[in-house]
């Protein structure tokens, strides 16, 4: 086994110093009655060619952008991933590392965690953010969770233009925890209704929750969700799918956000079938001790050099036990190094260039597809890289005859939205070359591809 | 005695904001090939204030500096009890990275993401296999997640029943995140007292018709079997509750005893310990969860299911407790466990946690009578000493600074909570025999130390690149980001 150095002699060496006779003796505390007596159902070992010949073959079976002309998002993009990302994280000592529990051998994690924790406060327009939470989803429950604690209210406000699974996940979260989720209706623009926000909004409400841009591409008036919000004493959450459109975008801070929540895959991370992503959290200064998950700060040494360590552990379940801020321990930090260079990369104007180009191409996308037959554009609110498109055949119908033509046309609709069972949402990143699009139109119009 | 540690040429390394230029670029995009267009300006930013300008260049160097500055396991032995830092085989990188398995999106339709779900499917199987569940979801992103995930199983199980209970029974053998769990499930937590081993007198003391659920760790964080597991199980189940197992230190089991036969009704798997994912500095994990038959209705959803022909991304059940992230789950972490339990097969993982085993009971014969051994019953793959018999004024944490001197990561301290300065070493199956004689060594040389030269504790590490680091003025005065000085 190429895993495991132990020789025969070695073995016997060693049971010799324990003071046993075999194996068997080493595990004398296992009750005879619970010992599995059989060996496992697993089949036989591969080799590392085998192995990966299989997983070769097995990986054909999967549609991807290499395969396909694809514009799906719904809560995760295909970007372009700079080469450097990947061959940094393979950098063994990234990887191979623990939770940095000795600062002293895990300054490489640590002061990238830093550096991530400032990209995001930048980017977010909040003054300070955690190490990463598992998911923009699991991110987005754990801010209603942290606004319940904040305001001591038992009332969350979703929009229902927020991303379903974001919105399944906080349900899930908030299960048993007796507090009462409001759905609030979406506009004709596909903004988040503010006048049913303003009818559901009380002095009970803790939260309301809503996407920027949401799920279905469109920019929300954060400003004006942040003062009717404030108004009522709630707190304003804002879900983050696609943070390239921050590099465009006021930050979510600037507009009057209490937390910000979302999901950082657009930087670096690859697809993956969705996940390992890497989910993103940021605060107001006077809310430091009140959030969930990791935290690196700045200190000194010894000899007063600069270093870093993990800080504020008091607010953490090892320490707090049943009273911590949240359960989250390993989290999605090589995730969080990616997006750390993915961001240092693109920096300043990479990030507004990119989000441009996003923009530009969505844009282009859905002025070609409005003018075809039996098509229309569902909401006329600015949108940025995503837009819902509604058709008079069915929509399953439509998008296998595109599967047909090698595109993946969009996310149908209709499993979340049964009202919009007509309806699929379109993404176009800056990886759709124009010829992309034009085919997708092409094929639309029922053309060839 | 061979010193692993040694200082070379270590170079500095400013913060990426200090290195920032403006009008440097480390990137180059595509000319734009549609018309450019434009939002209402009212929507728009200025510049990201104070994000960073650098080159390519830039970037490689800053962040290849700081590698170095990282201890991981292919650096060296990284014995941090509980943790199972085992070596992390390349292939499974290789494999997580196929462009056809990383490439996809979450969104794909079943019938064009085959290749994924069998492998998903398989995966499920075989951790079924291993565990003795009836079922297991993929989906949660890490231990502390599939904790959640089964706890709230657990409590929609009672709930359906139209059972109101309210309490959870929690070890003090049981691991750090297991309490907060609880409590985010709506459960007020109990905690037992074990002296060692859970006894069943003392579940037997605190289990009525109030307690939902017993929540034990087996191994425990003591690196002992939980020996009356089976009528601990037992009486839980008579008087109405369940019992959760965390699954951290599954590593000492395969092959040998499985949860699920021993009464155990829920339990997560820590995919990056056991099944050898590297742990990234921090994550990403994965935290599958096992359930028995009558539990699987209340799994979270989506799993994936095999028809005979086809695999197929199930929707959730109506009594399910819902989604526990966006997607479905971390499948590259799932992709690597696949990849490790393919290459041991049945057999290799039976080898590999009886090697674990040997391995921790190796390190507990060398360094018995030099450290306190708190617990004398059989250690399985982690042993716990404490610093009782440390002398020279020196405690749990200068022996671990003092490690790094000897080039160690030193194992897990202060935990669990139950042992007085304990010093918790878990080898791994990974470690021969030469590298734990060599730790061993330094261990008993360190012991020697304190009794003779305790400043060298006391004033260790040296040789690392920073000394020990003021954490209590970083928990006083946090300082959580960096912000331009002028």
């Amino acid at each position: 086994m190429r895993y495991i150095p132990h020789t025969a002699g070695d073995v016997t060496q060693m049971l010799e110093r324990i003071g046993v006779a075999t194996l068997e003796d080493l595990f004398v505390e296992v009750p005879e009655s619970v010992r599995l007596k059989r060996p496992l159902d697993i089949q036989e070992p591969a080799s590392e060619t085998e192995l990966l010949r299989e997983l070769k073959s097995l990986a054909l079976g999967n549609a991807t952008p290499e395969t396909h002309k694809s514009f799906l998002g719904g809560g995760a993009y295909h970007h372009f991933i700079p080469t450097v990302i990947d061959l940094l994280i393979s950098r063994s000592e990234f990887y191979t590392a623990y939770t940095p529990y000795q600062p002293e051998i895990s300054q490489g994690t640590l002061q990238a965690v830093f550096e991530f924790q400032t990209l995001i406060c930048q980017l977010t327009g909040m003054d300070a953010a955690n190490a990463s939470m598992y998911d923009g989803a699991s991110a987005c429950a754990e801010a209603v969770l942290m606004a319940m604690r904040l305001t001591r209210r038992k009332k969350v406000l979703l929009s229902k233009a927020l991303n379903p699974r974001y919105r399944g996940v906080v349900a899930t979260y908030c299960r048993y925890l007796n507090m009462e989720l409001v759905d609030v209706a979406v506009a004709a623009d596909g903004r988040t209704d503010l006048e049913d926000l303003a009818a559901k909004l009380d002095d009970s409400t803790a939260v309301v929750v809503a996407g920027y841009p949401n799920y279905f591409g469109v920019i929300e008036d954060v400003a004006a969700l942040a003062e009717k919000s404030h108004q009522h004493g709630a707190k304003l959450v804002t879900a983050v799918a696609e943070p390239i459109a921050l590099g465009l975008l006021k930050s979510p801070g600037e507009l009057g956000a209490d937390i910000v929540a979302g999901d950082a895959q657009s930087f670096g991370l690859p697809l993956a079938f969705g996940g390992p992503y890497v989910g993103f959290f940021a605060v107001r200064q006077k809310d430091v001790r009140g959030m969930p998950g990791r935290l690196v700060g700045e200190t000194t040494d010894l000899e007063g050099q600069r270093g870093f360590v993990l800080t504020l552990a008091t607010r953490e379940q090892h320490i707090r036990r049943e009273k911590a801020t949240s359960n989250i321990c390993s989290n999605q930090g090589l995730c969080a190094l990616m997006a750390t260079i993915f961001m240092s990369l693109l920096g300043k104007q990479g990030l507004r260039e990119m989000a441009e180009q996003n923009l530009a191409k969505a844009a282009y996308a859905r002025k070609q597809l409005s003018g075809i037959k039996g098509f229309s554009l569902v909401f006329d609110g600015p949108a940025f890289n995503e837009f819902v498109v509604r058709s008079e055949a069915p929509v399953a119908e439509v998008l296998s005859r595109l599967e047909a033509a090698g595109i993946l046309g969009g996310i149908p609709l209709g499993e979340d939205y049964p009202e919009m069972a007509d309806c699929f949402l379109v993404c176009v990143t800056e990886q759709n070359q124009r010829e992309e699009i034009d085919a997708l139109v092409a094929a639309l119009q029922g053309g060839a591809a | 005695m061979t010193i692993v540690g040694t200082s070379g040429l270590v170079l500095n390394e400013k913060l990426l904001f200090e290195h920032s230029d403006p009008g440097r670029k480390g990137y180059s995009l595509p000319k734009l090939d549609v018309p450019a267009a434009e939002l209402p300006s009212d929507l728009c930013r200025e510049e990201i204030d104070g994000f960073p300008e650098l080159s390519e260049v830039d970037v490689v160097r800053h962040f290849t500096r700081l590698s170095t500055w990282n201890y991981g396991v292919d650096s060296g032995f990284y014995p941090l009890g509980s943790c199972t830092m085992k070596y992390n085989p390349k292939v499974n990188e290789a494999v997580a990275r196929i462009p056809g398995l990383a490439g996809i999106h979450p969104a794909t339709p079943s019938h064009l993401a085959q290749g994924t779900l069998e492998l998903m499917h398989r995966l499920q199987v075989d951790l079924a296999e291993i565990s003795g569940f009836a079922k297991v979801t993929l989906q949660p992103a890490a231990g502390a997640q599939g904790e959640l995930a089964g706890m709230l199983v657990i409590r929609a199980w009672h709930e359906a029943r139209g059972s109101k209970r309210s309490k959870v029974l929690i070890p003090d053998t049981a691991h750090g995140t297991n309490p907060a769990t609880a409590s985010l499930t709506g459960y007020d937590v109990v905690p037992i007292a074990s002296d060692g081993v859970l006894t069943l007198e003392e579940v037997e003391a605190h289990m009525d018709d109030s307690v939902a659920a017993l929540m034990v760790t087996n191994p425990n964080t003591l690196g002992l079997f939980e020996t009356n597991i089976e009528e601990i199980c037992k009486l839980v189940h008579e008087r109405g509750g369940l019992v959760y197992c965390d699954g951290a230190n599954l590593n000492a089991l395969m092959g040998i005893a499985r949860p699920g036969d021993m009464g155990i009704d829920v339990m997560h798997f820590n995919l990056h310990k056991t099944f050898s994912t590297p742990h990234g500095g921090g994550g990403p994990g994965a935290g599958p969860v096992g359930v028995t038959e009558e539990l699987i209705p209340y799994l979270p959803g989506p799993g994936v299911e095999f028809d005979g022909e086809t695999y197929q991304i199930e929707t959730p059940k109506t009594d399910s407790v819902g989604r526990m992230l966006a997607f479905h789950g971390n499948v590259g972490v799932m992709l690597r466990a696949y990849a490790y339990i393919r290459s041991l097969g049945g057999e290799g993982l039976k080898h590999a946690s009886e090697m674990a085993v040997l391995n921790a009971n190796y390190v507990r014969a060398r360094l018995e009578g030099v450290y306190d051994l708190p617990y004398t019953s059989r250690s399985l793959h982690e042993v716990i000493f404490s610093d009782k018999d440390l002398e020279g004024g020196c405690h749990t944490l200068d022996v671990a600074k003092r490690l790094i001197d000897y080039g160690y990561h030193p194992p897990t301290i202060y935990f669990p909570l139950v042992v007085k300065g304990a010093i918790m070493i878990e080898p791994t199956e990974t470690e021969s025999q030469e590298v734990l004689d060599e730790f061993c060594d330094a261990m008993i040389a360190i012991a020697g130390e304190a009794r003779d030269n305790p400043e060298l504790l006391l004033q260790a590490p040296v040789r690392s690149r920073v000394r020990r680091l003021d954490e209590t003025t970083a928990a006083r005065k946090p300082k959580l980001r960096w912000q331009e000085t002028t």
